[in-house]
Formats: structure tokens, sequence, C-alpha cells
């Protein structure tokens, strides 16, 4: 978890958690750098309708803006990557521009892995977690919930250690 | 010599505003997903606005589902918008 150092929030993180960080991070580039489809809910929450009535303006709207978009995401992503140790635990130290990237980043993953698990809500994550592991303690939903209620977690640290932002 | 008068015409209600001068208007939208201590720093970021009027209204799209977060030209507010999507915010574009 992140804490505040000086001007800098810095985490040490086990040799899982950046095992995790890089495969999450990692996934949402590969999610935006495939061809994309606008049918899958994750991609259409991540670029909604801007105008949800007249599909066409948000079509036309989308042709002039998705591609900074998706771009601006890739390299928030690849904040994280660059950040992060090569392999084994250690230390990540981050600059103002850096953490508000790795904010964005890890936000982008939890919608992502929302969408998939159908977190609504209501959706109680212990509960959730409590009857995924009654249902089979290794399956892939135990892993995906822990690593988003992790992420949440993670993020909400991020958060706290961030050094308030002066009024414009 | 001075012309005939004539009638005057009969001057029309500037008061109303025709339809397509209303403004328009960036919406977000309220979702399970987004920390409501996130939500709260990319207003404050993204809009300069205080910590007390970003909670207000990260409480208002908690609350009631959605906020208007600002308000103008068509233009400005499909910006907002965009930029709030490369936040993960859920924003739209509507008239005011």
């Amino acid at each position: 978890m992140f804490r505040r150092n000086g001007s800098q929030c810095v985490a040490t993180f086990a040799v899982d958690e950046v095992r995790v960080l890089r495969k999450v991070a990692g996934e949402v580039v590969g999610l935006l750098m495939d061809g994309f489809d606008h049918t899958d809910p994750v991609v259409s929450r991540l670029f909604p309708d801007i105008y949800p009535d007249r599909p066409d303006d948000s079509a036309e709207f989308r042709l002039y803006t998705e591609g900074d978009l998706k771009t601006g995401k890739i390299d928030q992503a690849g904040a994280i990557l660059a950040a992060l140790p090569d392999d084994g635990p250690g230390e990540v130290r981050l600059d103002g521009e850096e953490a508000e990237a790795w904010l964005r980043a890890i936000n982008d993953a939890r919608l992502a892995m929302a969408t998939r698990l159908d977190i609504q809500s209501d959706t109680d994550l212990g509960d959730e977690l409590d009857e995924a592991v009654i249902h089979d303690p290794g399956s892939s939903r135990v892993f995906q919930l822990s690593v988003y209620a992790y992420l949440g977690y993670l993020q909400e640290s991020l958060l706290n250690a961030l050094p308030d932002i002066e009024q414009a | 010599m001075a012309l005939p008068q004539v009638a005057p015409v009969k001057t029309p209600q500037i008061e109303e505003v025709p339809a397509d001068d209303r403004p328009w208007v960036t919406i977000v939208w309220d979702d399970p997903v987004n920390l409501m201590s996130y939500v709260t720093w990319v207003f404050q970021k993204l809009f300069g606005f205080s910590r007390e009027k970003a909670e207000k209204l990260m409480m208002d799209v908690h609350n009631k589902g959605k906020a208007v977060v600002s308000t103008g030209a068509r233009e400005r507010m499909e910006m907002d918008a965009s930029q709030l999507h490369g936040y993960g915010l859920w924003a739209t574009v509507d008239r005011a």
C-alpha cells in the first residue's frame, strides 16, 4: 500500500503484488491494442457513448477522439509497468504525475474487472468472495475477486498518499 | 414632409430563447466501481473545484444517480466528457 514520503508516494510491493500488477496492467494494454470491439461491455464502459440517445452523433465524436483516449489509456497502464521492479519484490516511488497515471490506470483495470465480474452497486465483495471460495477455492473467480478488492485498497491508499491539490 | 405613420411592427419577444440557443451540459453518472475519494479527486483535478464543492458534486452523483458537472458550449462539454472518460468516469453530454 502507498504512503507519503516527502513529495512522493511510496509503496513496497511483495513479489506476488508485482506479478499481479504487471499482469493486470498488461491485460489493459492488451485489451486496448487488440482489435476494438464496441459490443464488448468492457470496451463500452471504458469508452462510453457521449450521446446515449444519438448513436450517429456518438459515433462521429468517437471518430475524432477515440484514438487519443486510447493512447492515453495505454500510456497510463504503461506507467505502472515502467515503475514496477522487473521481477521480485521492490519499492515504487511516484512523483505527482506518475501517481496520477497510476490512479487512472488502476481505475481502468478495476472498471474492466468489475464489468467481467458483474459487480453491481449492491454487490458485497466479502459475500461474493466467500461464496466463490465455497464454490471452488481454486477458481479464477476467487482470484479475480481478490485482485479486484486488492486494487481498490491500493487505489484508496494512493489517493490518501497524494499531496493536497492546490486550488486552481 | 413626413411619411405616413405606419403601425409599429410587433417587437419579437427577446426573452424567449430559441431552443437551439440552450446551453449544453456534461453529466456524470453513478457507477458501482469508482471510489468516492477518486471521483472527488477527479473533480478537483479536472475542474479546479474546491474539495467541498467536489465532494458535494460527488455525493450528488452517488445519491441521485447523476449530476451536472459543467455547463456551456457544446464543444466544451464534449471536451469535458472526453477528459472524464480518460479518468474512467461515466460522462455524457446533453442539452441543459
